[in-house]
Parts: structure tokens; C-alpha cells; sequence
């Protein structure tokens, strides 16, 4: 057992992966000497390479289009986009051909890719460096989507994503990458992959958020419990596919749900949470399934930021609402 | 136009040198750089090829016309580029095509009846990339030559470059067009060859039409020279001579093979047919413009050095012939028997390993159906 932040125990996972496939590949942007932006890679270029270790030049389309082709060769390319704001230049060749070669080929050709997007907002950056584009993946057939909240599942999602034959857009939590810190077993076998946790019990509201937004649900619930409110908080982990067994389980006990996102609403992760689960649980609910996230303006100038942001004070809010229908 | 300050700018008017080893009236010329010896055999093979490959465009373009394809995409007019680049190859390397080699995948083994599935609409690629080292095609424009370079990546970290061995050192070839040579795409492909080194060959087809968008639009040199800027190698070749271009592609592989880097070979060469069947390019071109470049056919000009140095009789031709009327039988027979795919397939495609919520919507889809079975049975009970 170890103690490390969220950024070292990515930084463990890649290395554990790296050691146990040889395939394995990472690139992009600053990823070698300097060991990326945030550090997730350092020291992966000096024990393994350049060859496996690879800083690209600045082309985030042509970053995703030549793993594409890597993973044609027999590679398993692990892709940093530096900013969740900077996939976009690469969103035609995700969209058109990460996602859709297996379908193309009859399953011919996989393309076993890890797109890592550091994603979402909290640390006072400018423009393009805070954004949740993770609906616009969600909504892509092909494409796998993962979150990570913490520590421990950052260190075996990022290897399982790895080992996946499937593409996976991998978002890490920008905001904790240096604060969450937890015990880690390495040795410890890894979870199932693709499944959403319950991550606190409770029998009154059910919250589910994912990424950053889960430690801002399990304040939630710890407030809530100072004053009586019992609240059961749910990290989704998976966004695609979507694994909301657990969560309709929950709602048919406690009948009121509520998903937090820092992500726009309109058409977010949330909206479609809602409707699944109005359609299998339409009679356990006592209130509409409510929604807290970043408003359906682009993202604010960092000094208001904390304003945009879904917050304990909303999401209790949002939480009190659901008694009132 | 020479600025007082910055100098001449160059201009699309430059004539650029154009590599060329067996002219439109069939005379072979020889080139300082690229000259080759034939064998007669190998002449002859192209001659064959070219033949074949035209009659499957004209039999695909026909299937179109009568219905049975969506769409075609005629290569008709480069011919001797595709057969020239496709007979270059050496078993190991990899070929990322558009959706226009159809000469190309000939040259790879891919059966022309495959390539109807896609235009028919009964599938989206129907060969095994891996099985004949050739890509499946691919329809936004450019984005394949980004997947050559990082094929060429892979190959370089296999060791498959410069080893001196010509059954392991392997090349890549990207293909695109004039129109895909403005897509930003192409340029980075085109800075990570660069600055990899990567064992990649750009193989443009510039047959001078982006659909109605003649490749004055595209640009104001000649795309060639553009390689000069991102630090390799380019040349143009007369696309249509299919002589020049397996000699010149075959350099630039040579290269590619022994860990020299990337080589960019414009093709220049015509469309003389419409961008798609569904195009009509009366109305953005003239007529004796196509009647100019009938005069560099690409077949022709072969006949004609074959016929004159004695090299085929009749017998020969016609079997050609033959050949190409037996090919074209097959396609219009091999059309008809492609099968549909079902709409429940198409969920059994999208995922290596379908997740659990997928597999809930066919199933839902699947008792959809179901419901209508049930339905016609009580009605005929």
C-alpha cells in the first residue's frame, strides 16, 4: 500500500502497463523530458525511450491520426491531449476514424487507442483549459468514455483502458491530480472496468456524479448527514457505455436522484441519466430526476469560475428540491 | 510578380519538370534519375493491367447506371498511375488508399467485386486490410495519410527500415489527391514524416479537378514543390506514362525501404471521367480540355510502343480482350449474389467487446421484430 496522489498513480499505471506489454506507447505533446504539462508522464522517456515514449509536434489531429496507424501496426497507443479544450483540432479523426474503423472493417481492424483528456475546471486557467467536452464522446458509437475520481482507480482504469481493444477516451480530473491523495494497493487484483461504484450508502437521495464532481457529492452527503439527510453517492466511472444498474437499484429505494456535472446541461451525461432512468424507474420516483452542472454558457473567466462550477451549496440545494415536488 | 522586398514569388505558370519515360505517341525517352530496363513480360503486365482495371471502372460505372450501385468513383485516366504505383510495391509494404484506387487494390489482390460492396451500400470495406496490406478506403478526405504515417512509425520501431534485407525493409504509401493536398491533415502527415523520418511515400494522383474546383484553387505551385517546405524530397511524374511512375514510385519506396525518410510524387495526370457518378462536369469544364488529354491516354500510348517494337501480336491482344470480357461477366453476376447485411448485425460491429447496454438495445430491437412475426402468424392461424 502506498500513498500517492491521483498524478502518480496515473503516472504508476502507465509505467505498469508499459512494463507489461511492450506495444505499449505514449505520445504526445511535451509527454517526454519535460514528462507532460501536469507530470502524468515523468520519467516514462528516460526508462523506456523515445521510441515508446514520443513528444509529437504541435498537431493534435496528427497526434490521434498516426496512433491510429500505430494501432494498425500492432501498437496499443496511449494519446495525451494536453488540454480538454485542445481535442477538438483531432475531434474529426476520433469521431470519423478511431470510432468507426472497427465498424468499417467488420471488425477486422481494432484500434486498441487511449485517448487521455486532462478535463474539467478549478485551477484558475484561461480560455480552453477547463472544459467537460465529454457528452460529445458519449455520443459517439465506437468510442469507450471512462472517468476517474481518485487515486486508487486511476492507477487501474488507465491500465485496463490500456488493455482494452477498444478505443477509450480516458478523462482525468484535472483539478485533483495533485490534491487527491489515497492509499494505493498496487498489488491488489483491479476491479471490473466497466461499472459505476456506489461510494457512500444512504437511503434518502441518491447522487451520482463522476470525475471531479464525486468528491464534491461526498461533501454533499456529509453535510446532509450533520442534518439528517441520509444521501447515497454513486461514481458513474463509465460514461460509455453507461452502467446504471447500480444507480436504478438506488433510486428504487431512495426515489429521488440527482446527477452533477461540471458539464453544460443541455444534452450533458446528466440528460440522458434522466431519461433512463425515468423510463426504468418511473414509478419509484417521488421527484423528477434534477440535474446540477455548468450552465449552457461557454466557460467562464477563471475569477467567476467557482460560480459556474457545481458547488456543495448547489448540489444541496438541488438536493432539497427533490422534496418539494 | 517580384516584390522589391521579399523577391519573386513563385508562380502555378512555372513549368515544372516532368518525369517521363514513354511519351503520349509511344516513343520511350530516357531520364538521367529514373531510367529503368523493362522486361517484356513486365510491359506487356501493365498493358494487361490497365486494360483490366479500366474495364472494371467502365463495368462498375455501368452497374451505377442500371442501379445496382449507390455510387461509383471512376478512376477512368489513371490508369497507368495507379498500375505504376501498385506494381512498385514489394509484398511487405502497406498502401492507404482513397476511394478511387481501384487500380491500387488490383494491383494488391483485392477481387473488384469487394470493392462494389461498399458502392452498392452492403458494407462500408469488405477485405482484410492485413490480408492484402492494403487499407480499407477511406472517405474523408486525407485523413488516410495520417494513418500511413503512423503505420510508417510502427514499421520503424519493428526495425523493418534499413536493414538491408528487401524481404523485411518496408515502406508505406499514402494516397491522396490534389484537393486532399489543401486538407490539414495532409500537411501534418507531411510534418510528422518530416520530423520522424518516417519510411512513407505521398503518392499524389493530381488529376486537376477537386470535384468542380480545378487545381488552380488548391494551389499556387506546384504541389511537388510543396515537399520542399516540410524537408523532403518531391518530384512529378507524368501520371499517365506507367512506365515513369513505377520507376519513380519505386525509388521513392527504395528510399522509404532503406530508412532515407519521406518522399512526396505528384502523379500528374487527368480525370477524364466525373468526380463520382453523381457528378456532372459539363458544367464546370470544357470540352476540349478532355479532348486534349485524350490525345495522353495512358493505355494507348503502351499499345503503341508494344505494337511497334513487336512485342505483342493479335493473339495477345485479344486475349486481353478476352480477359476483360470475362471480368466484366463476373462483376455483373458477383453484384447481384453480394448479400445484404441484416439490420441486427450492425450491432454485433461496433465494439471488440460489446458492452452489456448495446447488446440491450438489439435485444429490444430484436423483440421489435419479433412482435410483427407474431402478429403475421396469428393472422394467418
Amino acid at each position: 500500500m502506498t500513498t500517492m496522489t491521483l498524478a502518480k498513480a496515473l503516472n504508476s499505471g502507465l509505467r505498469r502497463a508499459m512494463e507489461d506489454d511492450g506495444n505499449v506507447l505514449v505520445m504526445g505533446e511535451d509527454v517526454g523530458r519535460l514528462g507532460g504539462v501536469f507530470r502524468i508522464t515523468d520519467g516514462l522517456q528516460k526508462d523506456f525511450g523515445d521510441d515508446r515514449v514520443i513528444d509529437t509536434p504541435l498537431a493534435e489531429s496528427g497526434i490521434v491520426g498516426t496512433a491510429v496507424g500505430l494501432a494498425m501496426r500492432g501498437y496499443r497507443p496511449v494519446v495525451e491531449i494536453q488540454f480538454d479544450g485542445f481535442v477538438y483540432p483531432a475531434y474529426d479523426q476520433i469521431v470519423c476514424q478511431v470510432a468507426k474503423l472497427h465498424f468499417r472493417s467488420k471488425g477486422r481492424v481494432k484500434v486498441p487507442l487511449v485517448i487521455r483528456i486532462p478535463f474539467g475546471g478549478g485551477i484558475g486557467a484561461v480560455e480552453h483549459h477547463s472544459e467537460s467536452p465529454e457528452a460529445q464522446f458519449v455520443h459517439t458509437p465506437g468510442l469507450k468514455v471512462v472517468a476517474c475520481s481518485n487515486p486508487a482507480d486511476a492507477y487501474g482504469m488507465i491500465q485496463q483502458a490500456i488493455a482494452s481493444d477498444d478505443p477509450v477516451i480516458f478523462l482525468e480530473p484535472k483539478r485533483l491530480y495533485h490534491s487527491a491523495k489515497a492509499d494505493v494497493d498496487e498489488s491488489a487484483e483491479l476491479g471490473p472496468l466497466w461499472e459505476s461504484r456506489v461510494v457512500r450508502p444512504g437511503t434518502d437521495v441518491t447522487l451520482v456524479g463522476y470525475g471531479p464532481t464525486v468528491s464534491t457529492c461526498l461533501d454533499a452527503a456529509a453535510v446532509a448527514g450533520e442534518e439528517g439527510r441520509s444521501i447515497e453517492v454513486i461514481d458513474l466511472r463509465t460514461l460509455s457505455p453507461l452502467d446504471l444498474a447500480p444507480v436504478q437499484e438506488s433510486v428504487r429505494r431512495t426515489g429521488r436522484l440527482v446527477v452533477v456535472h461540471e458539464a453544460h446541461l443541455t444534452l450533458g451525461v446528466g440528460a440522458e441519466i434522466a431519461a433512463r432512468v425515468t423510463e426504468e424507474c418511473f414509478h419509484s420516483l417521488e421527484s423528477p430526476v434534477l440535474r446540477v452542472g455548468g450552465f449552457d454558457t461557454p466557460y467562464p473567466p477563471a475569477r467567476i469560475e467557482e460560480a459556474y462550477l457545481p458547488d456543495l451549496d448547489r448540489v444541496l440545494d438541488a438536493v432539497d428540491r427533490t422534496f418539494g415536488f | 510578380m517580384t516584390d522589391p522586398v521579399f523577391g519573386p514569388a513563385p508562380a502555378a505558370a512555372d513549368d515544372p519538370e516532368l518525369v517521363q519515360l514513354l511519351t503520349p505517341e509511344g516513343e520511350r525517352v530516357h531520364h538521367a534519375e529514373f531510367d529503368l530496363d523493362f522486361s517484356a513480360d513486365q510491359l506487356r503486365g501493365f498493358y494487361r493491367d490497365m486494360t483490366l482495371v479500366r474495364r472494371l471502372d467502365i463495368e462498375a460505372t455501368a452497374l451505377q447506371r442500371h442501379g445496382e450501385l449507390g455510387l461509383w468513383a471512376q478512376l477512368l485516366g489513371q490508369e497507368a498511375a495507379q498500375i505504376g504505383a501498385g506494381r512498385a510495391l514489394a509484398p511487405q509494404d502497406f498502401v492507404f488508399p482513397t476511394y478511387r484506387e481501384h487500380g491500387v487494390a488490383w494491383c494488391r489482390g483485392v477481387d473488384p467485386v469487394r470493392l462494389l460492396s461498399l458502392f452498392r451500400g452492403v458494407g462500408h470495406g469488405d477485405w482484410d486490410p492485413n490480408e492484402h496490406n492494403f487499407a480499407l478506403y477511406t472517405i474523408v478526405i486525407g485523413a488516410q495519410t495520417l494513418h500511413a504515417t503512423g503505420y510508417a512509425m510502427g514499421v520503424q520501431r519493428d526495425g523493418a527500415v534499413g536493414t538491408g534485407d528487401p524481404t523485411r525493409d518496408t515502406a508505406v504509401v499514402a494516397h491522396f489527391g490534389d484537393g486532399a493536398s489543401s486538407q490539414g491533415d495532409v500537411n501534418e502527415a507531411f510534418v510528422f514524416a518530416a520530423s520522424y523520418n518516417a519510411p512513407v511515400v505521398f503518392f499524389c494522383q493530381n488529376n486537376q479537378w477537386a470535384i468542380s474546383e480545378p487545381f488552380e484553387r488548391q494551389s499556387r505551385i506546384p504541389l511537388y514543390r510543396r515537399a520542399h517546405g516540410f524537408g523532403f524530397p518531391g518530384v512529378r511524374v507524368d501520371g499517365n506514362d506507367v512506365l515513369a511512375t513505377y520507376a519513380v514510385t519505386q525509388a521513392a519506396l527504395q528510399r522509404a525501404r532503406d530508412g532515407q525518410g519521406p518522399t512526396f510524387v505528384e502523379a500528374y495526370t487527368y480525370r477524364m471521367g466525373a468526380h463520382t457518378t453523381t457528378d456532372d462536369p459539363t458544367r464546370y469544364r470544357l470540352s476540349e480540355d478532355v479532348e486534349h488529354w485524350k490525345l495522353k491516354d495512358p493505355i494507348a500510348r503502351v499499345e503503341v510502343y508494344l505494337r511497334r517494337n513487336g512485342l505483342v501480336d493479335d493473339e495477345f491482344l485479344a486475349e486481353v480482350a478476352n480477359e476483360a470480357d470475362e471480368l466484366g461477366e463476373r462483376m455483373r453476376r458477383e453484384c447481384h449474389e453480394l448479400p445484404d447485411p441484416t439490420p441486427t448485425g450492425i450491432f454485433d460491429l461496433v465494439y471488440a467487446e460489446k458492452p452489456a447496454e448495446l447488446a440491450a438495445q438489439q435485444a429490444s430491437y430484436e423483440a421489435y421484430l419479433a412482435s410483427f412475426s407474431d402478429e403475421a402468424e396469428e393472422v394467418s392461424a
